[in-house]
């Protein structure tokens, strides 16, 4: 699924776009707040939804090849952790939806879980 | 697929106990050198999964540690020890969901218990060795097919 239509469907807003985004595709999505969650269980090339703000978010989808991350309840992370997703080039999004909710609609529109 | 070097590549990082900061630099450093190597891009994500979680590991838990691997054509060895708490029961710190890390460390979004089952469901071979009061070593063996 085309991040565009992730981000219409949550009508999150854009807090990092990277140079690819726009034509960017995720094939899953997972949602978590732990990070060896992420890394345990997760696909690559998909997208994490999460209520983590910490740097540690952006060094996760590094290693685990997690291509954007959307943040939920209209969460922001600090310009430290900005600059590191702008550094690795990894879009960030806010969502003022839930985790259970963001999920869910993402779901129903066909984003399977990885 | 075996690499085509002709010498093995080994280099060493040290490790800052507590320096969230930084860490996943070492593993992002090692990714790159494997992606410029050319190995398939599953092995990779199984090498910096297993590397990550163990440099976590070191910020989380030690006061300091090392970080060194070593890349044959046929395999690539990462070995981390730690000048940490050491582990008290090694066959409980495997089981997945067991953790003893303090609240401060889970609010950062670590200490799930999953950080020695995920390093050990990556590597082909892994070592885990800990002495309470002196640290941790932890060797991981990553073939390429």
């Amino acid at each position: 699924m085309k991040l565009k239509e992730i981000t219409d469907i949550l009508k999150a807003t854009t807090i990092f776009q990277s140079d690819n985004s726009d034509d960017l595709t995720v094939q899953s999505a997972c949602c978590a707040d732990l990070m060896s969650d992420v890394l345990y269980y997760h696909a690559s090339n998909s997208l994490l939804i999460t209520g983590l703000t910490q740097s540690s978010v952006i060094r996760t989808a590094e290693i685990a090849g997690i291509k954007a991350i959307i943040f939920v309840f209209n969460k922001k992370p600090d310009s430290q952790t900005i600059e590191l997703a702008r550094q690795k080039n990894i879009p960030l999004y806010s969502t003022p939806l839930c985790m259970y909710t963001a999920s869910g609609k993402l779901h129903e529109a066909g984003l399977q879980g990885s | 697929m075996l690499l085509n070097i002709k010498e093995p590549i080994e280099e060493s990082f040290q490790i800052i106990g507590g320096n969230f900061t930084q860490a996943g630099e070492a593993s992002t450093r090692l990714k790159h050198a494997l992606f410029e190597l050319g190995v398939d891009e599953k092995i990779i994500r199984r090498i910096t999964i297993a590397t990550f979680e163990a440099e976590m590991n070191v910020i989380i838990y030690a006061a300091a540690g090392r970080l060194h691997y070593y890349i044959t054509p046929d395999s690539i060895t990462v070995k981390v020890d730690d000048m940490g708490p050491g582990i008290e029961n090694i066959e409980l710190a495997m089981q997945e969901g067991y953790s003893t890390a303090p609240d401060w460390v889970r609010e950062l979004g670590w200490g799930a218990g999953m950080g020695l089952p995920n390093m050990k469901k990556n590597a082909d071979i892994f070592k885990i060795d800990s002495v309470v009061g002196e640290g941790t070593t932890v060797e991981m063996v990553i073939n390429f097919p």
